[in-house]
């Protein structure tokens, strides 16, 4: 796999001072692979919300560089418009965005910004519509009229019909139930792989980013603390959890059963593989 | 960038400035504006400009604080006084290119710059040195005789102190909704100014969609803490005036009363 | 201390619509000092049962008594109100003061408490969410959780009997979410304060001593938690989650083992894993 966004030393401070000191980044480098979900994750504050504001350009590093394809995007600032198309960033409680009076025009929104029109912007606003799960008969509808799900999907899509090279989400799932968490989680995997396309996803939520992400990137104090694939991350339990960090339950009930002498991998940190490897196990005779 | 605006923002702190009772807070600051209206020479600028600077020291603000309440102002400030350079005739001073520049003019100029920026530090300490309820207890007392005449001074004060109460809130929010709608890439900087406008709109129906859901819930979390109404309802911080308070409000109206007579003796 | 008698609630029509039933025929009886917590997805009804409870909504049919006082009766509408104490999720829309100590002294004032009381109401309310230290700060500078605590002193501030505390985590980190639970707990514990915790978070409720599942607007579900968890496949049905241990349990009970579904907690999770592989 090949870089399609490379960070390089970034740093940002807010202005000193100021109160609003937290949320600064000092110094991070690392690379987003073409085609993969890379789950970001770290406390409030540790910087994150930062961090992707400058991925697409809305802020601009206070040091270091940020490559997109090759080329920084800030060569030429006047071109960064053009950055916020390929790089396309979905913040959090984006519902609050919607303005439009039908969800078809506020899908187009972005693409109209592009200077789309026409059969190409209606082809792209029902694509768009597709991939987060809803059907053509709500374009007519008034975004106010839907329910809380269903509007966050229709500011995603507003996001998704812009085609964006690199996706970025700030914790998509925030405030959703169960059923609706679960649901936007598969619909956004199911687009990364149809579309091959490149998501970088921040949450909160440890289990989230542990079953969806290919690779994760944890951030503390400003600062990257691991980067890799959800194995190696997971295998550092105990690390993550001195950092102060939510593990998987999986990771968690693995860990409490190797201190009771349960010899289990260290790289458990799913249900699936916790009940598949504890099933090996009473094959393999008990130990405990 | 929003986030510089520092209207109704409040910096606690334990001076004599914070002490003093809101009401002498807002009577001084009446004094303080009226004087500035009478000043009319450098005399009496002097005197006004020693007013402000001993209220700042003694509240401990900071003068960066206050220079940078008056940011969102400086244009119409400069506006103005170049207008006024341009316009008052009297006494020649120089020439640039094909305009005459007179004493009068600067003179005017000088002091609409001063009379502006004190007049807007002036109310800036007011609102830095007093938090929100305190300055709405402080209205809601001064006007209370206007009740008797059915005004609705209790629901006027509330209004605003849930007013000063959220617009960091809505200034945060603002901000948040621009940068939702530039990453989909809106353009608020080029284009005419029917063009300009026009853009505004993905940011002002987001802002005003959130604003009623706010009042809506606000609304509710009121009622279910027993909100009623001004009736019947005590304070937190009963308002007392203090001999502090009666030596202060001495100390601006002899002022005042300074300025004035300045004033009339032509300075 | 809070009977509910065949409550049924239905919105106002809109024009051109059947008034849609939110609740119906709900009966509960909530205990003195219980820490009770109501489950269920968006729209199953629990919101509206919380606006019930503090009369902010009117049943249609049946009755929400509080210490024996009817929600229906207007003359007891502000009583009931001071002894439910509403809490929200959005903790920015229910502060109403700039200073965290005005905004808590905000409901005893509406009481009309002599000032002295107030002050020392809201010194304790403030120390019983452990926010003293922020009795002068602005709330919009605080985080989250701390928000959600004030909120919180704001109501105990009324000495209610009780809390409702409707999706108070939902828009909260994983860090305020713990501060949160924690305070609740520990009034729950410490001064034996009536608690309500309405929630679409499994994980919420694995502490409370009774649980109460929702589904369009009827209780499904009563029990404690040990008695509720182990209903796998329904709670699946109503498209819950089922806290991890128990998900893990019931995957192993399904390839044969012989391990209990009631062990919620990680570590007794653990030992039960265990004392099957002895």
């Amino acid at each position: 796999m090949e870089p399609i966004m490379r960070v390089e030393n970034l740093s940002h401070v807010y202005s000193a001072g100021t109160p609003f000191q937290k949320g600064a980044v000092r110094n991070v480098s690392f690379d987003i692979m073409r085609g993969e979900l890379l789950g970001v994750i770290g406390h409030t504050g540790s910087g994150k919300s930062t961090l992707i504001q400058h991925l697409n350009g809305l802020l601009k590093p206070s040091e270091g560089h940020i490559y997109l394809a090759g080329k920084d995007i800030w060569e030429n600032p006047k071109e960064i418009r053009n950055v916020r198309f390929r790089v396309g960033l979905v913040f959090q409680y984006p519902e609050y965005q919607l303005f439009e009076e039908t969800v078809r025009a506020d899908v187009a929104f972005g693409p109209k910004n592009m200077g789309l029109s026409g059969e190409e912007l209606e082809q792209r606003v029902r694509h768009a519509m597709e991939d987060v799960g809803l059907d053509a008969s709500y374009l007519d509808k008034s975004p106010f009229e839907l329910s809380g799900g269903e509007k966050r999907r229709v500011a995603i899509a507003g996001v998704l019909a812009m085609h964006p090279e690199v996706l970025i989400l700030d914790e998509p799932t925030a405030g959703l139930d169960p059923e609706g968490r679960e649901n936007l989680l598969r619909c956004l995997k199911s687009y990364q792989q149809k579309r091959k396309s490149t998501v970088l996803m921040v949450s909160h939520s440890m289990s989230e980013i542990a079953r969806f992400s290919d690779r994760i990137l944890v951030m503390k104090d400003a600062r990257v603390l691991m980067c890799g694939t959800p194995e190696e991350v997971f295998s550092r339990t105990e690390e993550l959890e001195t950092a102060g960090l939510n593990t998987p339950k999986a990771a968690r009930i693995a860990l409490a059963l190797r201190k009771r002498g349960v010899e289990l991998p260290e790289s458990i940190f799913t249900m699936e593989a916790l009940v598949n490897a504890l099933a090996a196990k009473k094959g393999g005779g008990g130990v405990c | 960038m929003l986030k510089d605006i520092t209207l109704g923002q409040f910096f606690p702190g334990n001076t004599l400035a914070h002490r003093l009772d809101p009401r002498t807070k807002l009577m001084v600051t009446v004094l303080y504006i009226v004087a500035l209206f009478c000043a009319k020479s450098f005399v009496s600028y002097g005197v006004m400009a020693l007013w402000l600077v001993t209220a700042v020291q003694v509240s401990k603000v900071g003068y960066k604080a206050l220079v940078k309440g008056l940011k969102p102002v400086w244009f119409i400030i400069v506006f103005t006084a170049v207008l006024n350079l341009i316009y008052i005739k009297g006494t020649p001073l120089v020439t640039i290119w094909k305009f005459t520049i007179y004493r009068e003019a600067v003179e005017t100029a000088v002091f609409m710059i001063l009379r502006i920026a004190m007049l807007i530090m002036g109310t800036f300490l007011l609102t830095y040195t007093t938090s929100p309820i305190r300055l709405t207890d402080g209205l809601e007392t001064l006007l209370s005789p206007l009740k008797k005449l059915h005004a609705p001074v209790h629901e006027l004060a509330m209004m605003m102190a849930i007013a000063l109460r959220f617009i960091p809130t809505l200034i945060e929010e603002t901000d948040k909704i621009m940068s939702a709608q530039k990453a989909r890439g809106a353009d608020f900087e080029s284009g005419g100014l029917l063009q300009r406008a026009k853009a505004l709109i993905p940011i002002l129906v987001p802002l005003f969609i959130s604003a009623f859901r706010r009042a809506d819930e606000l609304a509710t979390a009121m009622e279910c803490r027993c909100y009623s109404g001004g009736e019947g309802r005590t304070k937190l911080h009963v308002l007392r005036f203090a001999a502090k308070d009666y030596l202060v409000l001495a100390l601006a109206a002899v002022l005042t009363a300074a300025v004035i007579v300045l004033g009339r003796m032509g300075l | 201390m809070i009977e509910i008698k065949h409550l049924r609630y239905a919105y106002p029509a809109v024009e051109g619509q059947e008034p849609a039933a939110v609740l119906e025929d709900v009966d509960l009886h909530i205990e003195k000092g219980s820490f009770t917590a109501i489950l269920g997805h968006n729209g199953s009804g629990k919101s509206t049962l919380a606006k019930l409870l503090s009369a902010v909504l009117l049943p249609s049919g049946g009755e929400v008594l509080v210490d024996g006082l009817s929600t229906a009766e207007e003359k007891n509408i502000m009583e009931i109100r001071r002894r439910v104490g509403m809490v929200f999720q959005n903790p920015d829309n229910q502060i109403v003061a700039n200073v965290v100590e005005e905004d808590v002294a905000f409901a005893p004032e509406n009481l009309g408490v002599p000032a002295e009381e107030i002050r020392a109401r809201v010194d304790e309310a403030l120390a019983a969410v452990g926010m003293e230290a922020f009795r002068l700060h602005a709330p919009h500078l605080l985080s989250g959780g701390q928000k959600q605590r004030i909120a919180i002193a704001g109501v105990l501030a009324m000495q209610p009997e009780v809390l409702v505390l409707d999706e108070v985590t939902a828009m909260l980190d994983p860090e305020g979410r713990r501060e949160v639970l924690e305070t609740v707990h520990r009034l729950n514990r410490e001064r034996g304060m009536t608690v309500l915790l309405i929630t679409h978070h499994m994980s919420e409720v694995e502490k409370a001593d009774r649980v109460i599942v929702m589904e369009q607007g009827r209780v499904v579900m009563d029990g404690s938690p040990k008695e509720v968890f182990p209903r796998v496949e329904e709670l699946r049905r109503l498209s819950l989650d089922v806290p991890g241990t128990v998900d893990l349990l019931y995957e192993l009970r399904r390839i044969g083992w012989d391990v209990p579904l009631d062990a919620l907690g990680v570590d007794e999770c653990a030992d039960a894993i265990c004392k099957f592989l002895q």
